[in-house]
Order: structure tokens, then sequence, then C-alpha cells
């Protein structure tokens, strides 16, 4: 562990956050696109001038773009998300109640999908070309095509309804016990690991395969190792890194599915509160929860990203 | 050549193509209007009404049928004018190179550092939700993705012999990027197709789903699917009939498109 590692994974840090100020401004930006005015939009056509005034001012539009988003970013950098203009409300305090309840799901749909993930595609390597492979190939194929409602429907219609096993209201509130807390979002959880693990699986698969192709592990067999110390000594070091970004950047997919399947289970979360406020025309939540969203999203490639740095050495010294 | 179409390949091609018609002929096949209720809410299926009817009383089939007319027209037009605006794009960064090539390719970037879904949801909470809006949002969120394809695909073409001999002609950048790049490049996009296809079928549903795609009285699939889904946990399956055609769609327009790319993939002697 040189000190050129920690300048490489210093520069992925920095990078990070400068992407993730640039994408600050595209979502500023992104809500700035209307040719016309956003209030008029937020009001309709029925508005009274008067009422139009006041909302320019509230949204501070008698002012130019640029500071009303140098004003934004501070007030963020502050924690200090402003207020929604539907109910008046503080949106950090609502968000970030809802961003625990988002992770809450997002964690054990994750801790369900990835050792399933991972498993599988040591099953599709393991069995190639035999019929687990292709089962696992046609069942992954087939999911990817799912959208997501499609599967939280059906396992709600047979699930909850039919069978009356599980919730198919995802209900929870502060002070539930952990098991109710954890039946409550089973459904959900289950939903989310559907839609991630087809993908995931498929790339492990991919990444798995490439390794056990590859020359040092033809010839670790050659030499006469076990197939136990193959793996371990030749093949596992070498496949750590991809399987390590395949998981992230299906987690920050897992992030993105989450914002249906809340709506779908009527989850409290970070995705049902970004959509019913984009619904409202409420720009400022929207700007909030579009970031935070983002941020995750940049976060954990990034992480993918010097994860992949410090277990393969190749990549520190770019040609 | 169509001696050897796989069986895989043929009921994709069976399945959309009988998606296309119902698209195609909807006011003539349909036995309903799109928007008439005609009986009482969610009655089951039934010799009147085939697919039964939905949460305000019209007729499910035909709603459906209408449905696969919208769903399909506004993923078409997205898929053509990401396809459109992403190949310009990554032909022009490819063959002008330098500076222009590293300003969009790191634009493009940039965008793609945000889920599509999440920027889609923070423009459209400003514009005015209309089909236009629609196309145009999916269109352009969607054309980076085959920006970058085109691009790399056009870098490899850019150095071959015939793109310098044409160079070395004469010929403006325009006509290379027309004449000598699109039609070799033309093979790797057209597989891309199904799968861009797909994706805006999903992407449309999911926006219509949550309520801010199509909205009502017109009838598409994701639409339908939050219109009825109230009704499943009365164990009333009316949502599950939309969402499965968006299922069996996404999964025939793959089948194809599986089979297309092996097949062009044959051609080239396998390469991937």
């Amino acid at each position: 562990m040189g000190s050129g590692l920690w300048t490489l994974i210093i520069q992925r840090l920095l990078m990070g956050l400068g992407l993730l100020l640039a994408v600050s401004v595209l979502i500023f930006a992104g809500t700035q696109i209307l040719p016309g005015d956003v209030a008029a939009s937020i009001l309709g056509q029925s508005a009274t001038p008067e009422a139009l005034a006041n909302l320019r001012s509230d949204l501070g539009l008698d002012q130019p773009a640029w500071k009303r988003y140098f004003s934004w970013l501070g007030g963020l950098l502050q924690g200090d998300l402003g207020t929604a203009l539907s109910n008046g409300k503080d949106i950090s305090a609502s968000l970030g109640k809802r961003l625990g309840n988002t992770l809450f799901l997002a964690f054990w749909a994750a801790l369900m999908s990835v050792p399933l993930a991972i498993l599988l595609g040591l099953l599709a390597v393991r069995y190639r070309g035999r019929w687990p492979d292709k089962l696992i190939s046609g069942i992954t194929l087939t999911s990817i095509s799912l959208p997501e409602f499609f599967i939280g429907y059906l396992l709600i219609y047979f699930i909850a309804v039919k069978t009356q096993w599980l919730p198919s209201v995802s209900t929870v509130y502060e002070g539930m016990a952990f098991a109710d807390r954890l039946k409550a979002i089973a459904l959900p959880a289950i939903t989310l690991t559907m839609v991630v693990l087809a993908h995931m699986m498929r790339m492990t698969r991919a990444a798995i395969l490439n390794v056990m192709q590859s020359a040092y592990v033809e010839t670790a067999e050659l030499k006469g190792l076990s197939a136990f110390e193959v793996i371990r000594k030749h093949a596992f070091p070498n496949v750590i890194a991809p399987i390590v970004n395949v998981v992230m950047l299906n987690l920050a997919f897992l992030v993105v599915g989450v914002v249906v399947v809340e709506v779908i289970f009527v989850y409290p979360g970070m995705g049902q509160y970004l959509v019913d406020h984009v619904a409202k025309r409420d720009v400022p939540v929207v700007q909030a929860c579009g970031l935070v969203f983002a941020g995750v999203y940049i976060l954990l490639n990034m992480v993918a990203d010097i994860v992949a740095l410090l277990s393969n050495p190749r990549l520190r010294h770019p040609k | 050549m169509f001696k050897r179409i796989p069986l895989s390949a043929l009921i994709g091609i069976i399945a959309t193509s009988t998606f296309v018609f119902m698209a195609v002929f909807a006011p003539w096949i349909a036995p309903y209007p799109m928007a008439e209720i005609v009986g009482g809410t969610w009655e089951p299926s039934s010799a009147k009404f085939l697919l039964g009817t939905d949460n305000l009383g019209r007729d499910l089939l035909s709603r459906m049928i209408f449905g696969a007319r919208t769903t399909l027209t506004i993923a078409a037009l997205a898929t053509a004018l990401s396809f459109t605006l992403g190949a310009t794009l990554g032909f022009t960064a490819a063959v002008f190179g330098g500076w222009v090539d590293q300003v969009m390719s790191r634009g493009i970037d940039l965008l793609m550092a945000i889920p599509t879904l999440i920027f889609a949801l923070v423009v459209l909470s400003v514009l005015p939700t209309t089909i236009t809006t629609l196309i145009l949002v999916m269109g352009v969120l969607d054309s980076t993705r085959v920006y970058r394809l085109s691009r790399a695909v056009a870098v490899d073409i850019n150095v071959m012999d015939f793109v310098e001999a044409a160079r070395l002609r004469g010929e403006g950048r325009i006509w290379i990027i027309f004449r000598e790049i699109l039609p070799n490049a033309l093979s790797p996009l057209v597989a891309e197709l199904g799968l861009r296809f797909i994706f805006a079928v999903l992407f449309l549903s999911a926006l219509s789903f949550l309520g801010l795609g199509v909205q009502p009285p017109e009838a598409d699939w994701g639409g339908m699917v939050k219109e009825n889904k109230d009704g499943i946990i009365f164990g009333i399956p009316a949502a599950l009939i939309p969402a499965a055609a968006i299922a069996v769609l996404a999964i025939s327009v793959n089948l194809v498109a599986d089979w297309i790319l092996n097949r062009t993939t044959d051609l080239k002697g396998g390469r991937g």
C-alpha cells in the first residue's frame, strides 16, 4: 500500500465530490428548463396575479437563476433543504425519516439478493452449459423483462390476498417492534430482490467465467492443484473486484428500483415522497429528493471504483 | 432465410406482431370504445366482456387494445428519437474527435451519473405532462446509451482504410458520417434497437404507473395498472392483465432481439 494508492483513492473521492456538485447544477437546471414560468405551471391556468407574484417571491423567482442556485447549495451544505411548497413543512425533517425507511428496505433487499446472486452465479458456472445453467439464464432473461409492478402485484395477489401470509400494504411507524417491521417489508424486499437478482447473477456469472477461463487458472489446474486450491489461491482473489463492482452497480440500481416498489406497497420512503411531490409540482422537495438519490447512486459507484482499485493492483498503473 | 428461425424467436415474432396488429387496428377490433362506461365496476370475465371490466366499468379488453396503441406508439417514437439523436451525436464525436469529443462525452457522463428515472421525475415536476413531453424526455435521456454505443462503434470504423480514402478524396465530414460510417455501424445499432425499445416500454409504463406518464382517460398499459391496482386487495386481478401484457411484450421483443444479435455476430465470425 504505497502512497500512490492513497493518491489514487483521494483522486476518486475528489472526482466523486466534483461529480456530485455538477449533478446538483444539473438537477437545479432541470427544474428551470420550462420556457415559461414555474410558478404559472404550479398554480395552473386559473391563478390570480397576486398568487402568482406571491409564489414567485416565495420561490425566489424574482432573482437570477445563479443566485438561487447558490443560496440553495448553501442551504444544502448546512443541512437546510428549505420548506415544501405544498404543506410548508421542513424538508430535511421529513426527508431524514423517509431516507431511513428506504435504506432499511434497501438493506434487507441487498442482504437477500447479494448472497443469492453470487450463489446462483457460482452454480451457473459450475454446471456451465448443462440444465442448471440454462434454467438460470432462462429465468434471468425473463425476469429482466418483467416490470417491477408485475412482480409486486403478483406477490400481493398470491401471497397477501389469496393466502394472507403477509400484509399487502407495508405500514411502518415509529416505535414499531423490529419483528413487525421486518414482516411489513418482507414483500417489498422480495420484489426488489427479484428485480435486481437477474442482473446481478448474470454479471457475476460472466465475471467468474472470465477468470476461470484465464491462462493462469488453467496453469494452476495443469500443475495439479486441487479444485479447491485453484479457486482459493488463483481464482478468488481475481474475482473479488469484478463481483464487488457488480454488487455495487446493482445496489445503485436497487436504490432507483425502490421508487416504484415503494409506490406499489405504499411504503413511507423516499421514493413515495418524491413521486407524491412530483405530482404536486413541489419543486424544492423534488430537487432535494433527486439530489439525495443521485448522491447515493454516485457514492455506490465511487465505492465500487475504490474497491476495484484496492483489490486489483493492475488498475493502479494505467497504461 | 426463414428455414432456420429458432422456436424462441418464432414465438417472439408472433407475439410482437400480434401486439403491433392490435395497436394498428385498435378501433376496428376493439369490441367497445376506449373510454365508454359499459358495465359495472370490476365485473368478472364473461362472454360480454372477455377480460371483465375495469375500475369505472369500462371494457378491459378494449382498453388493453387501445392501450397497446398508446404504449407502442410512444415507446416507438421515443426510441426513434433516442437513436437519431444518440447516433448523430455519437458519430459526430467520433469523427470530429479532439475537444468536441471530450466536451460531448463528459456531458453525457454527467447526464448518466443521475439515474434515468430520477432525472425524468425531476424534469417532469415542472414540465406539463403531455405525450410530446414524455416522448422528448424519454428520447433525450435514453439517447445517452445510444451515444455511448455509436461513438464506440464509430471510433473503430473511423480509422479504417475506406474512411481514410474518403478523407483523402476530399469528402466532407457530413459525407463521412452518413455515407461511410452509418452503413457500417448499422448492424450493432439494430441489435441494440430492440433492447432500447423494451427499455422505453418499461420506462413509460413505470412513469404512467406512478401517475406521471400518460394521463387518463387515455388508455396505456402502465396507467391501467394504476387505475386497477386498488382491486388487487379485494382479490380482483384486473391490474395484473396490463402488467402481464407489458411483460409478454418485453419478453417477446427480447427473444427477437436476441436472435438478431446472434445472427449478426454469426455473420461477423462470432465477434460479440
